[in-house]
């Protein structure tokens, strides 16, 4: 499952000298171990959003369903950097980013569903889980709101001087929202330690970057403010995982925030309800084919006669395994008991 | 002609303040600009500028004077050429009601015009059962009650921090912050730019995180800004997290009207917050209540609203002597008890009902009245056990009149104790315009003393 915490590093003095800016790094090795893993976890947010997609078809999901699929090398590799207490808050794309840190695809599933098992015990939905244990802060519906949130965690990992960091995640249609430049603002002020990670997958809902932003360079967005940014390969986890040790290392040693846009694309439609007409099927068929973050890495593997075929379709049948679990448990587990709406309102 | 140098208004809502220095002694030569005096208002100590040029001919106002009303003469300069001595003693016969002791001067019109609510008059106050009998009493502000709060607060719990504009160095907008820097330092008192939405996130994901702060919005006005993160986030988060997490946070300031501020700075968001499931929201009218409600409030583990008045900062209450104050949030407090009709309101609509209930007490009216002091959740035990003794019901508050707290208050009275009500329940409320800038329009937009006395008398039928 997810990359088992490293222990925290020694806590870095914050230099009086201005650390010079970070460029985009290469991307990492990875050992024939963390290739395995990547594929293993990317290949679990795919089927899992796949079955997502498919239940919502038969109406075991209601409401509004938005799938990861095509952008699982962003959390995947983000997520190898971090530590345990490092938080993480994204907007309502959320499924991927749970999985990832580890939460059980029961419990994502169930939620989906909206039933008692799930992560808020059906009364969240796919925009809407949180998990304590795992820092995991939302799953938020309103675009742009979790940046000013996850910026408050870092608020919190500085005032309590630990060493952790805020993972705010936002997408390129976020990108334009007041708050979000009121955050920057503080968090360059107060040099709080979180790592903007804007996921530009090119299309805010139906609307391409270049018809909303003036300015389509999201890793220069917080120029202004004076934090720096690079331009990852969203694509391709090992550019992602070097990103996120740059990005963790220039938090933890008290520079302030950071900016990482990650190139990347979804393959599916903005929510369920979106036939994706803004696009031509052949731009979505010539990521799929030339930029597939699983593919990649499949291929590496492979080629590196790391992995077999054979080796990785067994990996495939584990993955589709505990898709098919989570998918028969979130059909039949009841529904949340009635008393239940009026729990959870106030302590 | 001698120049009149007259006391002057500071803020919105000074109506007096305290000459603290004089900067030019008698005799001395002032030119337009020159810093004459220093004066300390409920907010701030300001420089006081000469308008005119000329020579300070009579200091009226000696420094160290407390309570000078607005408008009052506090010196005499001399024109340029004129006769310095004739300029004092004339100007002191011209005006001897000004250059009388000026805290007993009478109050200028002006001043009346721009402080809608005068002080309070006395009335007797029922003792609050939940300060022990016996309990010494101490007079203050709201002011220094709710920095106190903090204070005490912030000593007891170091995950407790206040954000906001102005609060740090500048001690606060309204000084409800003064010296709260000094104590605790810039980590947890902590200055923002002028950034309502983004601050209002940032203090929800801290206390997501776990944290306590207070985040003080200079006006509630200016929350609108942020109100996406105090509803869509402070308040659902418990409930869609299935009870994992929730924002232990308090979102205070100054709402409702001040004085002549108009139509984007004067307005109750008392029935807004209350709309909202998730969140408490307490709008208390003495000082009492705002020092034991607010640290109720930081310790809540909920997200409160804690409403506060700029009026209501600078008055005068008795505050239990206690070492450490809480009362319980969601509990009205009987006011003054009475037998012919109830009377309920809270914030700085209680002015109104205190001074009506003196005028109906006149008329052999014994009016009870209660201060809700939390809006939500509404203490409707303490409403309906009245309403049955008095069987009648009078609602008074500042804010605007359609889906208003005392639209809901008379709402539920009417379900809940129909057969009880011998009346239908009138309610007062400001009027259903934006508020208007001039004096006269202004008091004519929020209620009035008069139709508090009118209203008990339709529904006493008197």
């Amino acid at each position: 499952m997810a990359t088992a915490a490293k222990k925290a590093p020694a806590k870095a003095k914050s230099d009086s000298k201005s650390p010079s800016a970070p460029v985009t790094p290469k991307p990492v090795e990875f050992t024939k171990d963390q290739d395995l893993n990547a594929y293993r976890e990317m290949l679990l947010i795919r089927r899992f959003e796949e079955k997502a997609g498919q239940l919502y078809g038969m109406g075991f999901i209601g409401g509004f369903c938005h799938l990861y699929i095509g952008q699982e090398a962003v959390v995947t590799g983000l997520q190898m950097s971090l530590i345990e207490g490092d938080q993480m808050i994204t907007a309502y794309r959320d499924h991927g980013h749970m999985l990832a840190m580890g939460l059980s695809a029961r419990g994502v599933m169930a939620e989906l569903t909206g039933r008692r098992g799930g992560l808020s015990k059906g009364k969240g939905g796919s925009m809407h889980m949180f998990s304590k244990e795992k820092h995991f802060y939302g799953g938020h519906g309103i675009v742009g709101a979790q940046v000013s949130l996850g910026t408050g965690l870092a608020f919190a990992n500085r005032y309590r001087e630990n060493p952790n960091v805020s993972v705010t995640y936002f997408g390129d249609g976020a990108a334009n929202q007041g708050q979000v430049y009121e955050s920057f603002n503080m968090a360059a002020l107060w040099k709080l330690p979180v790592i903007y990670v804007i996921e530009n997958n090119r299309y805010a809902m139906g609307t391409a970057v270049t018809r909303a932003s003036a300015e389509t360079d999201f890793s220069q967005r917080g120029v202004s403010f004076k934090i720096p940014g690079i331009k990852v390969d969203g694509m391709d986890v090992r550019a992602v995982k070097a990103a996120g040790d740059l990005a963790t290392e220039w938090c933890r040693s008290g520079n302030g925030p950071i900016i990482l846009e990650m190139e990347t694309y979804r393959y599916r439609g903005h929510s369920m309800s979106d036939p994706a007409k803004y696009r031509s099927k052949d731009e979505v068929q010539k990521m799929r084919s030339e930029h597939d973050p699983i593919e990649q890495v499949k291929a590496r593997l492979i080629a590196k006669k790391w992995a077999s075929e054979d080796d990785l379709k067994a990996v495939d049948k584990d993955v589709r395994d505990i898709v098919a679990d989570a998918a028969d448990f979130a059909q039949t587990d009841p529904e949340p008991d009635a008393s239940e709406l009026w729990t959870d309102i106030l302590i | 002609m001698p120049i009149e140098i007259l006391m002057p208004a500071l803020s919105p809502t000074m109506e007096e303040g305290n000459l603290s220095k004089w900067l030019k002694n008698e005799g001395d030569k002032v030119v337009a600009g020159d810093v004459i005096a220093e004066i300390e208002t409920d907010k701030a100590t300001m420089e006081v500028e000469a308008v005119d040029e000329g020579t300070l001919a009579r200091i009226v106002v000696p420094a160290g004077t407390e309570g000078v009303k607005v408008n009052a003469l506090i010196a005499v300069l001399a024109a340029d050429g004129e006769d310095m001595t004739r300029a004092a003693e004339g100007a002191g016969e011209e005006a001897p009601a000004k250059a009388a002791a000026p805290a007993a001067a009478p109050a200028p019109a002006k001043s009346e015009a721009a402080a809608p609510v005068a002080a309070a008059p006395r009335t007797e106050v029922a003792a609050d059962p939940d300060i022990p009998a016996g309990t010494e009493m101490v007079s203050m502000t709201v002011r220094e009650a709710l920095r106190d709060a903090m204070a005490e607060e912030m000593r007891r719990d170091a995950d407790v921090f206040v954000m906001g504009e102005e609060v740090a160095e500048y001690q606060g907008a309204y000084k409800i912050t003064q010296g709260l820097l000094q104590e605790f330092g810039p980590r947890r008192v902590v200055d923002t730019p002028i950034t309502e939405h983004g601050f209002a996130g940032v203090g929800v994901g801290a206390a997501m995180a776990g944290l306590k702060p207070i985040v003080e919005f200079m006006t509630f006005n200016f929350a609108m800004q942020a109100i996406d993160q105090i509803v869509n986030s402070a308040a659902k988060t418990l409930y869609m997290s299935g009870g994992q997490m929730g924002a232990p946070i308090v979102f205070r300031g100054p709402s409702g009207a001040a004085a002549r501020v108009a139509a984007q700075h004067s307005q109750c968001y008392a029935a807004w917050y209350s709309h909202i499931p998730g969140l408490k929201v307490v709008m208390p009218y003495s000082a009492a209540d705002a020092k034991g409600l607010l640290k109720a409030a930081i310790r809540d583990p909920n997200p409160v609203i804690f409403l506060e008045n700029e009026i209501l900062y600078g008055h005068h209450f008795d505050v239990p002597k206690m070492d450490d104050f809480v009362l319980p949030i969601g509990k009205a407090r009987i006011h003054k008890p009475g037998k012919d009709v109830t009377i309920v309101s809270f914030g700085i609509g209680m002015t109104y009902a205190i001074k009506a209930e003196a005028e109906l007490a006149a008329m052999g009216i014994d009016a009870e009245i209660i201060d809700l002091r939390t809006i939500r959740p509404l203490d409707f035990d303490t409403i309906i056990a009245s309403v049955k003794k008095t069987n009648r019901l009078v609602v008074v508050e500042e804010g605007f009149p359609q889906s208003s707290v005392g639209d809901f208050v008379a709402n539920q009275v009417s379900q809940r104790a129909f057969d009880h009500l011998d009346a239908p329940v009138i309610t007062i409320a400001g009027k259903d315009v934006p508020m208007p800038y001039a004096a006269n329009l202004e008091k004519l937009a929020l209620p009035n003393v008069a139709e508090v006395v009118e209203a008990v008398k339709a529904v006493t039928y008197r």
